[in-house]
């Protein structure tokens, strides 16, 4: 079959929203995407981890101590799945943790940030997550099956961690005036970036048109955000605390609020390793994979000579 | 000592030995070697801390004075901690993780087999749950210490080194005082003499398909029976209560 043909049935199986299976021919430029998409979630979840790993050793209760480290467990297992579906890609771990270490691939821009008290630790899950949600929702969607299959198991456990957070913020938010005051505080740091995890605006945004034909995101940055802060601004009038936002207003006509112009230059900036955390969370990362070299080295040389063994 | 006194310093050794090395171990969150070891190593401290909550639970109750388990965790200073001066010791690299691991899952797979059969019904059912989790904790982490034995010469090196560092801290593991005394006369306590036969033979089972030799001479350090720690201790505590005690009394 030449190429045309093979282009056109590849897009009249998604038309028919049939999902795409490792083997199933894809053109090359849709596998780059899928890798390039995929190995950033990956890499989102494993950096992610970082942020909230800052205060597991300080979590203030037995109870959110346990919740939290599971929470970064799970992240961690999203990460695994994650991996694999991009291995099905033909790529191997190793380089995708090579791209990562380089710099050369990308993670969500949100772990860039600070977590500065307990009560981030509320926010995140509960706007970071939710935000995450949002694209997570659509994902399971998406028309590559290895990738839809994971976000069917990462969504259900997203849904609890964002649950987590917002019982965070509920409890500060009806604590005493310095509790009040802390989540109030985190919130005003985290609300303008969970805006921007959706990325780019619309007319704006390179990868989106061929993510939209291929099927692999099924709705706009823009409808995203958009419904992320209707959903979430009853949210925080429930808490008692402010949206720092003086341009959010109910819109009766589109059924929705109209908010503020998200600061893309700070966006932009973040992204070029400009954020407050980017140095400190690449480096991490590099700096245990660089401590785990000599386990690994003897992982691999101890089966080895098991294997030595097995076949003698 | 009542019997009830005797009861409770029991339980808060149990519970702040879970607490202690699961803090350690969720240090590492994020920084193993490779994903999989990291899952895995948070998944011990979850184990861990989770025993450790129904300790104190427990320990709370038992003590009758109005206390939680929080109280216990984050209110109590350096010197009301009876975890063992092993479980506090510092993460430094992975050989030192693991074998303090592979020392701590070798004792409690035997203890807690014992105290499955104590008099105490909550003990012994929270001792039949805590085996379970155990027994893949030490399975893991003798599969380990014979991966790094048996690895490289860099990671021989290692865990022997760590094994030599940590051997001064596995003698007070089987040290009994009066809380013992009253616990095992009603039938609560484990006999720790019945741990460490056993506990002798499966780590020189392991260290030998490891090729680590086992420390000769080594003047074993104690003290955490009566509350004295090593230095290391202070500053887990500080860092594990700051935010709980920075605002005394409030909900979390």
């Amino acid at each position: 079959m030449d190429q045309i043909k093979l282009e056109e049935n590849f897009q009249a199986k998604l038309d028919r929203n049939e999902m795409i299976e490792p083997k199933d021919w894809m053109p090359e430029n849709y596998r780059k995407h899928l890798i390039r998409q995929i190995s950033q979630h990956a890499h989102s979840e494993i950096i992610g981890m970082l942020p909230e790993g800052n205060w597991i050793t300080r979590a203030p209760s037995m109870r959110r101590k346990i919740v939290l480290l599971a929470k970064v467990q799970d992240e961690a297992g999203h990460g695994l799945y994650l991996y694999s579906a991009a291995e099905s890609m033909g790529i191997s771990r190793d380089e995708l943790l090579d791209q990562l270490h380089t710099g050369k691939a990308k993670y969500s821009s949100i772990f860039n940030y600070p977590t500065l008290t307990w009560s981030d630790i509320g926010a995140v899950g509960w706007l970071v997550d939710g935000a995450a949600i949002m694209n997570q929702v659509m994902l399971q969607r998406t028309s590559y099956g290895p990738y839809a299959r994971a976000m069917v198991r990462i969504c259900k456990e997203e849904s609890f961690h964002q649950r987590q957070g917002f019982e965070i913020m509920q409890v500060l938010a009806k604590g005493t005036p310095e509790q009040k005051a802390m989540a109030q505080d985190s919130l005003n740091r985290w609300w303008w970036p969970s805006l921007m995890m959706f990325g780019p605006a619309d007319d704006n945004s390179p990868n989106s048109a061929n993510a939209l034909k291929w099927k692999i995101k099924r709705e706009s940055n823009d409808q995203l955000r958009q419904r992320f802060v209707n959903q979430t601004v009853p949210q925080v009038e429930y808490l008692g605390l402010t949206v720092p936002d003086k341009d959010l207003k109910w819109n009766e006509e589109k059924k929705g609020y109209d908010f503020g112009e998200v600061n893309w230059e700070e966006f932009y900036n973040v992204i070029k390793g400009n954020g407050p955390c980017n140095k400190e969370r690449l480096s991490a990362k590099v700096q245990s994979h660089k401590d785990g070299a000599w386990v690994r080295e003897a992982a691999n040389a101890y089966a080895a000579k098991k294997n030595k063994v097995a076949a003698a | 000592m009542t019997n009830q006194e005797a009861l409770v310093n029991y339980c808060l050794r149990l519970a702040d030995n879970n607490l202690i090395l699961g803090h350690r171990l969720s240090e590492l969150s994020g920084k193993g070697p490779f994903l999989e070891e990291d899952i895995a190593t948070t998944n011990i401290a979850l184990d861990l801390i989770g025993q450790a909550s129904s300790l104190l639970q427990y320990a709370a109750e038992v003590e009758g004075k109005g206390r939680t388990e929080d109280d216990l965790a984050f209110l109590r200073g350096e010197r009301e901690f009876y975890n063992t001066l092993l479980a506090e010791q510092e993460n430094k690299d992975f050989a030192v993780t693991i074998a303090r691991q592979f020392l701590t899952d070798a004792f409690d797979y035997f203890f807690y087999d014992e105290l499955k059969k104590s008099a105490d019904a909550r003990l012994a059912a929270l001792a039949e749950k805590s085996h379970k989790e155990i027994t893949y904790h030490l399975r893991h982490t003798s599969k380990w210490m014979e991966r790094l034995g048996e690895g490289t010469e860099e990671s021989h090196r290692r865990i022997q080194d760590a094994v030599d560092n940590l051997w001064r801290f596995t003698g007070e593991l089987f040290e009994m005082n009066e809380v013992d005394e009253i616990l095992l006369k009603e039938k609560i306590a484990v006999d720790l003499n019945v741990v460490k036969i056993q506990w002798d033979k499966l780590v020189a089972e392991v260290f030998a398909n490891s090729g680590i030799s086992i420390p000769e001479n080594v003047f074993m350090q104690r003290g955490s029976r009566e509350g004295k720690h090593t230095e290391k201790l202070g500053y887990l505590l500080a860092e594990m209560q700051h935010l709980h005690r920075a605002f005394p009394g409030v909900q979390w």
